[in-house]
């Protein structure tokens, strides 16, 4: 008797914090859990399309669309497609994204990037078909 | 005589060093894996011989300005990968202005305007003196043997 309403308490609770827990992403999931707000797949693209003081964008090197090869505007060398949609090992290892975060907010952007747009930028490459 | 010392003295380094094993492509030494991984995201990981050490103890102490890019690293892979270059690369030659492995003088005199046009350098194909492989194929490998070169159109 105790147990059950124990569990039942606990099942609660699970549902009132994790309201949005189907995106099918940690990362994505994590960020979330940080900022308790929602998320923006049309922000997280005007984010990818945003021209900083460097002149470039995301879309200088990982080019219009996430689904293709991109080309490291300085070096030339090939880079894979953002999208999961077409390589799936894409937003998979935080470590990663969060390093890349980091070098490429600070180049196309001059600046790092806030939980949220970081939240709205997976959201918009998770929406990627 | 100093200044003449001082050039033979540079010409046997180089001889030595980091021509030899620039040119040979054989027996090279193997890469730190993740020196090769997180280098080869943005360009070839290039060879410890290319620059003194005392380059690239500058060049990874500033990641966050590598050559106008923010190639910074976590501190635990930075130093792991500096002290595999440390021990893998010598004190040899003159620092390049800027730590830049193109600024040279081993590298400029073998792509002087004598054997590379100016010209060629902003073919599309090559657009920048960092993409060894658009003309060394198998610069990734170590390869730079001259006789193997490939001018792209």
């Amino acid at each position: 008797m105790n147990i059950q309403l124990h569990t039942s308490r606990l099942l609660a609770g699970l549902a009132i914090a994790l309201p949005l827990a189907a995106s099918a992403n940690a990362i994505l999931d994590g960020y979330q859990a940080e900022t308790k707000g929602t998320f923006s797949a049309a922000a997280g693209e005007m984010l990818y399309r945003t021209v900083g003081p460097n002149q470039l964008s995301c879309a200088s090197c990982h080019t219009d669309s996430p689904k293709n090869v991109g080309k490291h505007a300085k070096t030339n060398k090939a880079i894979d497609p953002m999208a999961p949609s077409v390589n799936p090992k894409r937003f998979t290892d935080a470590a990663q994204v969060e390093k890349w975060f980091k070098r490429n907010c600070n180049d196309a952007l001059g600046r790092a990037c806030t939980t949220q747009e970081k939240g709205d930028f997976v959201s918009y490459m998770l929406s990627v078909k | 005589m100093t200044y003449f010392k001082s050039i033979t003295l540079s010409l046997t380094l180089l001889g030595s060093g980091t021509l030899a094993l620039a040119d040979g492509g054989g027996n090279l030494p193997a890469l730190h894996p993740k020196m090769e991984q997180e280098c080869s995201a943005c360009h070839i990981a290039f060879r410890p011989n290319f620059l003194p050490t005392s380059s690239w103890k500058q060049v990874m102490a500033s990641l966050d300005k590598h050559y106008g890019t923010d190639a910074s690293l976590s501190p635990a892979d930075q130093k792991e990968i500096t002290d595999w270059i440390i021990a893998n690369s010598k004190e040899q030659g003159e620092a390049p202005p800027e730590n830049r492995i193109t600024k040279s003088f081993w590298f400029t005199r073998k792509h002087g305007t004598n054997h590379v046009k100016p010209e060629v350098w902003q073919r599309a194909s090559i657009k920048s003196k960092t993409n060894c492989q658009a003309c060394h194929a198998d610069a990734a490998k170590g390869d730079f043997n001259e006789h193997k070169v490939r001018i792209p159109r």
